[in-house]
């Protein structure tokens, strides 16, 4: 009897796994997990952005109820613990290396931003370690601060760190300036344009949490984290931070809830409690407060820029130059450097025949919290200033903005295309986004709904952003050479188990992308396994091989890429014990979904039968073959992977408060092959949201002496559900060429395309007032005070 | 948070005696203090839960007059019957206090008694003429709030109900907060046995009344008839979401439509 089962395979919007136990509260975070004898520490951090540490006086903090220790970095200082390392070394024009001043995990003698760890007090409660944290005397010089990028670029400016003159970290460019200037020399129109790209505060809904053991009898630390990718943790903690052989170092990242970059990097507060718990011998735990996320989770974007665009009289674009000044905050983020550089410059050619293209970019340490890679990192800033300066340019050259890019869109027949930043393009079909999109957007109907809104007194505009952006990030050795400390590749394993269930084991981290059904889907249409009965274990560096985690929309790219060439293997072997098994020879023998079949006739073995063989090998090519079906395989991707497409806003604004509503919105994304479409939509909902959040709402702000403003949801504005329009979310194929599944990445294309497509819109909302540009984010009184003024000029 | 005792009593009488530590603090809904707490921004020596006095509960009629209990939470007059009819407007600003956990707990004596001046209540109060019955004395709404989180209430002396006149037109309007989602700059508006009334939150430090736009609406009530009355911006507040012009601006708006929403 045949009995149908639903189709799991590539392409089928299976419901999320995962979501059984997350739905019900079930999920097992870091913070969940309790250890025999533990203890909670509580980090002391300092409350000024700059100043010297001229003492510590733990005694009294050392003497209260429950304490057990109060660590300062003078005692890590004596264990020889080494600093936070940096992960990417960007290298300066003139070809000498980036300024990398130490990160200690607790301040040596200087703090340098609020929120800096200077002290740990570890006792037998949460409340206990507060209390001792809140009695330890510090005694501080404080120093006049650096809190803005032009602060730390004064002369005179205060000195952040000792050897880094000006504060600048390093000084690089891309692209051939004389080439760029000769562009210019030859242009019809110049456009400029002056942009800041907002800082934000990433705010995941766990906050960070670290959870240290030591066992004495084996000498073996395990360390339970908020991480997105735990074998790197345990690669940069155990190698530069506390020199423990990762043979002796466990790192598990068990559920966590949400990362969006944040938790990619290595933390202070993972080494404190690692090494804490190895000194006392006992189980240290740390768990964030939000106001302490605010202030110690690296923050995204903070890019001002001054970009120009030279083109010809048809609107054709002959050059592009870029100069960009990147905030670091105050010292490296594992991969800080990177960001501003090869995630960004080079993107700048965007979906458009740009022929040269020059950028320079300034990174500056500041006193603030560190910033690294947030949804998204380098590329949403690059997309940003690509999509403002072609709505500026149409306004400036008269040409519709529409037509504007299409003139310039790199054709559907010109790839693999060339950009002259470093990326090769393998496909993409921007015309048929763009259209996708329009259409579904109804961008033809909008001057009826315009006037109609108009009627209510409401001022209604439209925008788009016509995006590309490079992740699946990353073949190991073009990334070498660009100054990653790292290879980039994934490792995935298939274990076939003897009744023929099947167990993946993946270098990714799941913490709310739906891995555990997205990579089921794959197991299910290439080995025919019931989704059901393909577990996914990933976040444990016990379990896995190995792997570089989850950023940069890399896990199916590179992650599912390493399963499938795992799966290969799988199949290879199947198909020797298969041909033992039917006598056939290994060349007659096809593969399709779970069956292995002698060509052309109806003899076949399920792949049940090939792995109960290979378990059971009584009847077995036992000489030319070992038993067991597990195959591990580690796949370096060829080429970053493009997804790019059309985002469509609409928003209305009430011009009497300076409100924006974004009331309709428009995803028409080219990510590759899809696997599970509700999946995708979801991501790319998601990142809609935070993209919304960055052009209306969400700013990260700090007074002159670094006091950090926005500390708190009362005053930092994160997206809520009645913020957000319905998105329509749709999405036009082309496949990736370089990997197996053709796959180009889904995570990061919201948070990306969005924020241009939005401030398009409220600009052209405000076409009659006279506004050229307007910085991020657009909030109501900010709105009002550009209505308000164009009105007061329209007066005077 | 801080140790603290804690002490639940179940009369007035009861928790005015434990009140006269002038470290203890009182407690409702908790919505302001147990934040605070948590943040360890307040250390009190105790804290008086006021949640068991029965006679601080529920809302009545008293003759033309809603008698609101200190300790009835914001979804109670929201959803009150007797509210929606003689004050519809009172049970809309209820209504869209915060979310749905704050009007779950939080209680309008909480919300009057702290008068933080982005809160929703201390407008209506103001805006409608109320008295606040307190446990030693009644103290009309204009001798109610005297500054930022400032109140005539003594150490010892707790709110125990706000009597609201029955007005024949009230409405409200309020800009929120972007962040926050509390008032950056609220109207209450209404005419009646108080006369004519328009009480401005969020904007300033405290609640204060628009003696302009209450002449203006006393000869015209219209939205029109507030439309070209300024705010001065001096005195208001200013922060990252919205300068004191801004706020300024925001009241006239905020009038306008109040006026409009009282019909």
């Amino acid at each position: 009897m045949n009995v149908v089962a639903p189709f799991e395979g590539i392409g089928a919007s299976v419901r999320r796994k995962e979501d059984f136990r997350f739905l019900q509260g079930r999920g097992a975070y870091t913070d969940d997990f309790n250890r025999q004898g533990q203890l909670h520490a509580w980090i002391l951090r300092s409350p000024h952005a700059h100043a010297r540490i001229r003492a510590v006086d733990t005694a009294k903090a050392a003497a209260m109820p429950g304490v057990v220790a109060v660590f300062t970095g003078a005692d890590m200082a004596r264990d020889n613990v080494g600093g936070l390392p940096c992960g990417w070394q960007i290298h300066n024009k003139d070809g000498s290396p980036m300024a990398e001043p130490p990160h200690p995990v607790l301040a040596q003698e200087k703090v340098r931003h609020v929120g800096d760890p200077v002290a740990v007090a570890i006792a037998a409660t949460r409340e206990q370690a507060r209390d001792a944290a809140e009695a330890i005397v510090v005694d501080y010089e404080v120093l006049p601060a650096a809190a803005t990028m032009e602060a730390a670029q004064k002369p005179g400016a205060p000195v952040i760190h000792d050897g880094v003159p000006n504060n600048l970290c390093y000084d690089w460019h891309i692209g051939d300036k004389a080439a760029v200037d000769a562009a210019f020399a030859g242009a019809k129109h110049v456009v400029t344009l002056d942009l800041v790209n907002n800082r934000l505060i990433p705010n995941a809904m766990e906050p960070r949490a670290a959870l240290g053991e030591y066992d004495r009898t084996t000498g073996e630390y395990t360390l339970t984290t908020t991480s997105q990718n735990p074998h790197v943790i345990r690669l940069l903690m155990g190698a530069n931070v506390l020199h423990i052989p990762e043979s002796k170092l466990r790192v598990v990242a068990p559920d966590v809830g949400g990362g969006f970059g944040s938790k990619i990097y290595h933390y202070a507060e993972e080494a404190i409690v690692t090494w804490a718990a190895g000194k006392l011998a006992r189980p240290v735990k740390w768990t964030a407060d939000r106001s302490e996320s605010f202030m110690s989770d690296a923050h995204g974007r903070d890019h001002v820029s001054h970009a120009e665009l030279a083109l010809d009289g048809n609107g054709k674009i002959l050059g592009l130059r870029v100069s960009t000044q990147a905030n670091m905050g105050a010292y490296l983020s594992t991969f800080a450097p990177c960001v501003p550089t090869y995630l960004y410059a080079t993107l700048l050619a965007g979906v458009y025949t740009t022929p040269v293209i020059y950028c320079e970019v300034k990174a500056v340490f500041t006193n603030t919290v560190p910033v690294d890679a947030y949804r998204g990192a380098g590329r949403p800033e690059a997309t940003f200033l690509l999509e403002r300066l072609m709505d500026v340019a149409a306004q400036e050259t008269g040409i519709d903005r529409i037509e504007l890019r299409r003139r310039n869109f790199i054709p559907t027949d010109a790839f693999p295309y060339q950009t002259p930043v470093a990326l090769q393009y393998d496909s993409g079909n921007y015309h048929a986004t763009l259209d996708q999109a329009l259409a579904a957007a109804d961008w033809a109907g909008f001057e009826a709904r315009r006037a109609e809104a108009a009627k209510r007194g409401k001022l209604r505009g439209i925008g788009c952003s016509t995006y590309l952006e490079a992740c699946g990030i990353a073949p190991s050795a073009v990334v070498g050479s660009l100054g990653a400390r790292a290879g980039l590749y994934e490792v995935g394993t298939i274990r076939v188990h003897p009744t023929g269930s099947v167990t993946v084991l993946t270098g990714a981290h799941s913490h709310g992308q739906g891995h555990e059904t997205t990579f089921a889907q794959l197991v299910a249409d290439k080995l025919g396994v019931p989704v059901a009965q393909v577990d996914i274990v990933h976040g444990d560096t016990a379990k896995v091989p190995f792997g570089m985690g989850t950023y940069g929309s890399r896990s199916l790219a590179v992650g599912g890429s390493a399963m499938m060439k795992a799966m290969d293997k799988i199949i290879a072997k199947g198909k020797r014990i298969a041909a033992h098994l039917m006598e056939a020879s290994v060349d007659d023998i096809e593969f399709d979904r779970g069956t292995f079949r002698v060509a052309g006739t109806d003899r076949t073995k399920s792949l049940v039968d090939i792995s109960v063989a290979a378990y059971v090998p009584h009847n077995y090519p036992i000489e030319e073959l070992e038993p067991g079906l597990e195959e591990t395989a580690f796949y370096d991707p060829k080429n970053f992977t493009y997804p790019g497409g059309c985002h469509i806003a609409e928003v209305e604004i009430d011009p009497e408060t300076g409100k924006v509503a974004v009331v309709n919105f428009t995803a028409v994304d080219d990510v590759g092959r899809v696997i599970n479409p509700m999946i995708v939509e979801g991501q790319v909902q998601g990142g809609v949201a935070q993209g919304i959040g960055q052009a209306l709402l969400e700013s990260c702000v700090y007074d002159a002496n670094g006091q950090l403003l926005s500390g708190s949801m009362m005053d930092y504005t994160m997206p809520r559900a009645d913020d957000l329009p319905p998105v329509g979310v749709a999405t036009h194929t082309t496949l990736c060429t370089h990997n197996p599944l053709g796959v180009k990445g889904c995570g990061e294309v919201g948070a990306i395309g969005s924020p241009p497509a939005v401030i398009n819109a409220v600009v052209d909302a405000l076409r009659d007032y006279g506004v050229r540009t307007l910085d991020m984010p657009a909030t109501p009184a900010k709105i009002w005070q550009i209505i308000n003024g164009g009105r007061r000029m329209a007066a005077e | 948070m801080y140790d603290f005792a804690y002490h639940k009593p179940s009369t007035v009488a009861d928790a005015v005696k434990l009140l006269a530590d002038p470290d203890a603090k009182a407690v409702s809904g908790g919505h302001t203090l147990i934040p605070a707490l948590k943040h360890r921004l307040n250390k009190p020596s105790a804290l008086v839960d006021l949640s068991g006095i029965a006679e601080m509960k529920g809302i009545r009629r008293a003759g033309n007059a809603i008698v609101i209990g200190a300790l009835t939470r914001h979804v109670e007059v929201a959803d009150s019957a007797e509210v929606k009819a003689a004050i519809p407007a009172l049970a809309y600003l209820a209504g869209h206090i915060g979310d749905v956990q704050v009007r779950n707990r939080g209680t309008i004596g909480g919300s009057v008694a702290n008068n933080d001046p982005a809160a929703d209540y201390p407008a209506a109060v103001l805006g409608l003429g109320a008295t606040v019955h307190t446990s030693k004395r009644k103290i009309a709404a204009d001798e109610f709030f005297l500054g930022m989180f400032t109140t005539a209430l003594e150490q010892d002396e707790i709110l125990t109900a706000v009597e609201f006149p029955i007005p024949e037109k009230a409405g409200y309007a309020k800009m929120k907060n972007p962040a926050s989602r509390y008032v950056m700059a609220g109207v209450f508006v209404s005419k009646g046995p108080m006369g004519v009334r328009v009480a401005v939150n969020g904007a300033g430090p405290c609640v204060f009344r628009q003696a302009e736009m209450e002449k203006a609406l006393a000869a015209n009530w219209s939205a029109d008839a507030v439309a070209g009355i300024r705010q001065s911006a001096e005195g208001l507040n200013s922060d990252i979401h919205g300068s004191a012009e801004y706020r300024a601006h925001l009241v006239t708006v905020m009038a306008k439509r109040a006026v409009a929403a009282a019909g």
